[in-house]
């Protein structure tokens, strides 16, 4: 298990060179000079460019370029922006409302998803089943941003449940209807997949030796089947946790939260590429994470892995 | 049926398991297949039954109808009566056939590979059944289970049974799987096809295995095959299977020196032997019926060399020829008692 864990590393290493260089090379070496337009309609005098150029690096080669901003990040500067403020500060501010929305969605996800998957598994086909394949499809069917807009509507502006604009340091108990609606759609998946994977080990033999040596059913499915059926479900669950760490652009738009992945889109747009490849790399290390806790996950429940 | 009469001394109170006249239909949307029709046998305290026949001629589900663990749906039991020590079991509660199942009978499958549980280790498979039905702690019921290893002849037991399925070879597989089987000391073991994965030399090994383990603890044990070869030297009485009745049943020894019903011979004809190198190998003709339209008189009367017009109409009954000896044919007199 030690050295299976050891090479999961080592393999994170090429990985996080290769994506960050994408990201930086694409971020700053596209042609044209990214302080050009800054300046309003009569460009930045010639001073402020050569000074910019020269404190960004970007007179040097890319590659040089890029080992310097990597020694810097990890020296632990992400640098400023044009305007001069710390990136390192806006992520602290965006990084744990993204975090508790992220962790709303996946325990909304996880047990309802898992539930949902396990308790038609059991019922077989009938009208428990066919509930939870409609609803499902239908989670499935509705973008995000609608979904979004009808709770916030309903439930925010007309029934007052809710706030319909969360705004900056949310709380939970604000961030639980944004959660809801975030992690619907893996919410469906993740009861399609638990559903499916029961499905096919309620016949397996090992059930069949399971029952036969009379233990009870309730140790059947709860030892013997659910183990088995929730590989794939973990799987699925920690790259989504990566995936939602990463900011959920439309939901946080949806709801005013100012979330992370609120910042990388106003970063883009507005050509700040010391945030956009500060946070992003962030979050590539952040998704790399997630996935090494999926493997050792995944190698604890599945003995076969382990010793491959 | 006749082959639950009285056949090897014992009174049918006596019997360790006795299946009589039973039915199972799979149900599925297209159509209904009557799987069994009427098998009836019996097992006595430390004897061996072998049940014989081709896939689909009922064993396995036979065996699973015995040990309750049939899948239902699609298939349903209609008529018939299972009998453990007297005890109806048809009629039984389902907890107290899930009572039976380990404790007075156990089964094991013919891949032990996909019948073990890939996750969790041997050990903990075999420790299961001490620590659930005997109330053991987890380490007295772990030392139990490297105990069991040890009596199927796994070396090194107290290693193994750390270790996973996939890390045992396909022998040992099947030994780990008879020592789960074991676990709770059953009185009957029901064997569906043990040695059809492995290679010869293992399958010769895992048969003295249970021969020697069934003389030890004077078990019924049920050994279905289709493999007559398997069964020659360990079996006392065999039932031959087709179409979901017992066509044939005897003692081994009688059986092998004159089968008194055709399909058994097409069986005997098609095992390879030595004497006839270069000869076409036998085989019986065509193929074993459809069980959702199962022919008309006979069910092996399109298959028969022998059949008549009688084998067309008249479904033959399985009678008593000698003491012991059971057939169902119209020709199973002519058969017996010809050289």
């Amino acid at each position: 298990m030690g050295r299976y864990i050891l090479r999961r590393l080592l393999q994170l290493i090429p990985v996080f060179i290769g994506t960050t260089f994408i990201i930086y090379s694409l971020v700053w070496a596209i042609p044209g000079n990214p302080f050009a337009g800054m300046c309003g309609p009569r460009g930045c005098p010639p001073a402020f460019i050569e000074q910019m150029t020269q404190e960004y690096n970007l007179d040097k080669p890319l590659p040089v370029q890029y080992v310097l901003y990597l020694g810097q990040l990890f020296s632990g500067n992400f640098g400023q922006t044009f305007n001069g403020i710390e990136v390192s500060t806006l992520i602290q501010n965006a990084y744990p409302v993204t975090l508790k929305l992220a962790t709303i969605a996946l325990v909304f996800e996880a047990v309802i998803g898992i539930a949902a998957g396990i308790l038609t598994a059991l019922r077989g086909k009938g009208f428990v089943d066919n509930l939870v394949l409609a609803a499902t499809l239908f989670l499935i069917a509705v973008p995000v941003f609608v979904s979004g807009f009808i709770i916030q509507v309903v439930f925010g502006v007309q029934l007052e449940w809710i706030q319909p604009s969360v705004g900056s340091d949310p709380t939970i108990g604000q961030l639980i209807a944004p959660g809801l609606v975030l992690g619907s759609l893996s919410m469906a998946y993740i009861a399609r997949l638990t559903r499916t994977a029961m499905f096919e080990n309620k016949r397996a033999d090992y059930i069949r030796t399971a029952t036969a040596k009379g233990l009870k059913p309730r140790r059947v499915v709860s030892v013997h089947m659910l183990r088995n059926s929730l590989i794939p479900v973990i799987t699925f669950i920690g790259t989504d946790f990566g995936a939602l760490m990463g900011g959920a652009i439309v939901t946080e738009g949806v709801f005013n939260i100012h979330g992370i992945g609120g910042l990388v889109f106003d970063a883009i747009k507005t050509q700040e590429g010391v945030t956009v490849t500060g946070v992003v790399t962030l979050l590539v290390v952040v998704y790399l994470l997630m996935n090494l806790l999926v493997d050792i996950l995944y190698a604890a429940l599945d003995p076969r892995i382990r010793y491959d | 049926m006749s082959a639950t009469d009285d056949s090897t001394g014992g009174s049918p109170e006596s019997r360790l398991l006795e299946v009589e006249d039973l039915h199972v239909e799979f149900r599925t949307r297209e159509a209904t297949a009557n799987v069994l029709n009427g098998v009836g046998y019996h097992v006595d305290a430390g004897e061996t039954l072998a049940v014989l026949g081709e896939s689909g001629s009922g064993k396995s589900v036979t065996a699973q109808t015995v040990m309750g663990i049939l899948d239902t749906p699609p298939g349903f039991v209609t008529k018939g009566a299972i009998r453990y020590r007297g005890e109806e079991l048809l009629s039984a509660t389902e907890d107290r056939r899930r009572g039976l199942r380990g404790e007075n009978m156990a089964m094991i499958f013919q891949d032990a590979l996909s019948a073990l549980n890939p996750v969790y280790t041997v050990g903990f498979q075999i420790a299961e059944q001490f620590r659930f039905r005997r109330g053991m702690s987890r380490k007295d019921a772990m030392a139990k289970a490297g105990e069991m290893l040890d009596m199927v002849k796994i070396p090194n037991a107290k290693q193994r049974v750390k270790e996973f399925p996939h890390q045992f070879s396909g022998g040992m597989r099947q030994r780990a799987m008879i020592a789960m089987s074991l676990a709770l000391d059953p009185d009957l073991l029901i064997a569906d096809e043990p040695t059809t994965a492995l290679d010869v030399t293992v399958q010769a090994q895992i048969m003295d295995l249970l021969d020697e383990l069934r003389r030890e603890r004077g078990m019924g044990l049920i050994l279905i095959t289709h493999d007559l070869g398997v069964v020659a030297e360990v079996a006392d009485r065999i039932a031959v299977m087709y179409a979901g009745r017992v066509v044939e049943e005897s003692d081994a020894e009688s059986l092998y020196k004159r089968p008194a019903h055709p399909y058994t011979e097409g069986l005997m004809e098609s095992i390879p032997r030595l004497d006839q190198k270069g000869e076409h190998l036998a085989s019986i003709k065509g193929l074993p019926p459809n069980l959702a339209n199962i022919p008309e008189g006979c069910p092996f009367h399109p298959r028969c060399h022998r059949a008549t017009d009688e084998c067309r109409r008249k479904v033959p009954e399985l009678l008593e020829l000698r003491p012991g000896r059971y057939s169902a044919c119209h020709f199973a007199e002519e058969l017996i008692s010809s050289e």
